[in-house]
């Protein structure tokens, strides 16, 4: 196994050169190997374990399929002469559920990978997207939406539309506040912080002036679900995911050296406010595609890349794929777990959640016997 | 040969100046010496050297002016050792000194960059804490760290701000004799701003005493530190030993109304 990890690792990282076939690496080398292959190896299992806990959930909920049946029929769609299904999985599967399990999985890591860069970025360990006023500005977009039928889209877009566009406004406008003082860690958090407050205000002023029923969709709203997933909605994430990563993944390296400090960062031949400034931005943009069309969903951003962190250590270049599958496997588990636990009553996942992450967290907390932070 | 040049350099935090109208040459294979009391510059003018602050004036770089260069161009040629570092999340020190190769790489690392680490870490003795946190080491083995990150950069001059401060005294000459026998052996130049004018003169081929943001004397270090000089930059009567090879600072006490800086 390990031989096949270090296999992997090497087309993954290393470029052969002439000056290296020349050289056998050194006894430090076959180290750092092994610690780069603990890492890919990490990696696998999480692709493994949302492989093996998507067939799972899809087997959950009032019709009753198999595990076998599922994976039958989700490769009889590719490869529909070596694998057979019939309509009726065909239709729980494909219909009902994929759908809702991708969300949660593409929804986790565009949260995780988001919590990662901004925890990277700010060198805070309680920064996530939300720090920056996220949630309360999408919070805030919905309930006007809910309460006030105003919004910048309309029909079924509107409490969408709205939790998207009032999110990017709450990033420009961090931006912008942190822009007029110096774009550091601290004039961000404070500039997101209050932006946070002033959203959460007039969030709570909206719900004071509605009806019941009215509050009682946006408090539901905000507690975020995966109930309302729809194969337009996993491809929006999915696309903006896949636009925004490859530059977070690119600047791996600055987000590295931002962690040993701004001066050691441009002493290294970082532009940091630029990096700062973009991947703010972008995980801005990746957090408004998520919660516009799950609602709020705080915990994940905050912990995966801690729980991540803990386990292979703080290099971006694994840290980012790997939280992102981390977020992914963890929302599914609280998506999962949030369905079949009352059912056929649903909880909603962002109380999940934090059922399942707190006490996997403070396990590994206590049990962590390296600094992480 | 001339590796840095530096001209009428100033530099203000505001309205208030901290660096004003320097001149200052260090050439190849040279170690300099920044010293001076607190305040006087020293940080101040090893941040302008690597453009992490943008001064007035010129900094030519083997004949090249800093301030026209790309941070990344700069970073290929200057390798930074910060006094101290914050320590970088959860990394281990061979992903520390990598770091430093990150002005020459983009994404991926080639074996040629995985070897400079290794070699980097086993010349300066710190394998056996190649996989260990950098947050658990002591101040000494850190200052180590950072100097192998420097190093990997592959620089043409070093900047070194306080190697020595927080260290006990066989980690001071530990940490400096790397800095010197690198800078001889690689050829490199290094710019070092530095408290103890003892180890400055034992080490530097050339010292640079900052007063209140400008040069007050330039020199070797048996020309300068002298009983004068020392009392009109630091406020302080000091005895100085020549019978050495090279003259040994005793403060004797500091002068009532004198000011430093």
């Amino acid at each position: 196994m390990e031989g096949s990890v270090l296999l992997i690792w090497g087309g993954f990282s290393s470029m052969s050169s002439e000056k290296s076939a020349e050289k056998p690496s050194s006894e430090l080398r076959m180290r750092y190997d092994k610690f780069i292959g603990k890492k890919v190896f990490f990696l696998i299992s999480l692709i493994l374990g949302i492989v093996l806990l998507a067939g799972y959930a899809a087997t959950q909920g009032s019709a009753d399929i198999s595990v076998t049946d599922v994976y039958s029929t989700i490769l009889a769609k590719f490869m529909p002469g070596t694998f057979h299904t019939d309509w009726f999985s065909d239709t729980i599967v494909w219909g009902l559920r994929l759908h809702r399990i991708l969300l949660a999985i593409v929804g986790g890591i565009g949260l995780a990978i988001a919590g990662a860069v901004m925890q990277g970025i700010l060198k805070n360990p309680l920064a996530s997207p939300f720090t920056l006023g996220i949630s309360s500005a999408a919070g805030f977009g919905a309930a006007m939406a809910i309460v006030m039928g105003a919004g910048f889209v309309g029909g079924q877009w509107l409490i969408v539309g709205n939790a998207f566009i009032f999110t990017v406004l709450a990033s420009l406008a961090v931006y912008g506040l942190a822009k007029y003082k110096g774009i550091t860690p601290e004039t961000m958090i404070l500039a997101g912080i209050a932006i946070m407050y002033l959203f959460s205000a007039m969030t709570s002023f909206l719900q004071y002036v509605g009806q019941a029923e009215q509050v009682q969709e946006v408090v539901f709203w905000m507690m975020g679900s995966l109930g309302r997933s729809s194969w337009d909605k996993v491809a929006i994430v999915t696309a903006v995911i896949a636009l925004c990563f490859p530059y977070l993944l690119l600047k791996s390296w600055d987000i590295n050296a931002m962690g040993a400090g701004d001066e050691t960062a441009k002493s290294l031949g970082v532009n940091v406010e630029r990096t700062r400034v973009i991947s703010m931005m972008l995980v801005s943009f990746i957090t408004a595609a998520v919660i516009c069309f799950t609602g709020t969903i705080g915990f994940i951003g905050l912990v995966s890349p801690h729980i991540t962190r803990m386990v292979i250590g703080g290099d971006h270049r694994f840290l980012l794929p790997a939280s992102g599958l981390a977020g992914g496997l963890l929302l599914l588990a609280a998506d999962t777990v949030a369905r079949t636990l009352l059912a056929p009553v649903i909880l909603p996942v962002g109380i999940m959640t934090a059922f399942l992450g707190v006490p996997f967290f403070v396990y590994l907390f206590l049990r962590r016997k390296k600094e992480f932070w | 040969m001339v590796k840095i040049s530096i001209k009428d350099l100033t530099f203000s935090y505001k309205s208030n100046k901290i660096l004003d109208d320097l001149n200052i040459s260090v050439d190849d294979s040279e170690i300099v010496s920044l010293v001076g009391p607190n305040g006087s510059g020293k940080t101040t003018l090893i941040k302008c050297i690597d453009r992490i602050l943008k001064p007035r004036g010129s900094i030519l770089l083997e004949g090249r002016e800093v301030q026209e260069m790309k941070q990344q161009e700069i970073a290929r040629q200057i390798g930074y050792v910060p006094q101290s570092s914050a320590t970088p999340l959860a990394t281990t020190v061979f992903d520390t000194v990598l770091m430093g190769r990150r002005p020459h790489i983009g994404w991926r690392v080639s074996d040629f960059d995985l070897d400079k680490v290794s070699d980097t870490l086993e010349r300066l003795n710190l394998q056996d804490l190649a996989m260990r946190d950098f947050g658990q080491l002591s101040g000494g083995q850190k200052q180590k760290v950072l100097i192998a990150r420097a190093l990997v950069q592959e620089p043409t001059v070093l900047l070194l701000d306080e190697p020595t401060s927080n260290l006990d005294m066989k980690h001071q000459l530990d940490v400096l004799e790397t800095i010197s026998s690198m800078v001889k052996e690689k050829g490199i130049s290094a710019i070092m701003a530095i408290h103890d004018l003892n180890l400055a003169a034992r080490f530097s081929d050339k010292l640079v005493m900052l007063k209140k943001g400008v040069v007050y004397a330039a020199g070797s270090p048996i020309d300068l530190l002298s009983e004068k000089n020392i009392s009109d930059v630091y406020g302080v009567e000091a005895l100085v030993m020549r019978s050495l090879d090279k003259p040994c600072i005793v403060p004797l006490r500091s002068i009532n109304g004198a000011t430093a800086g």
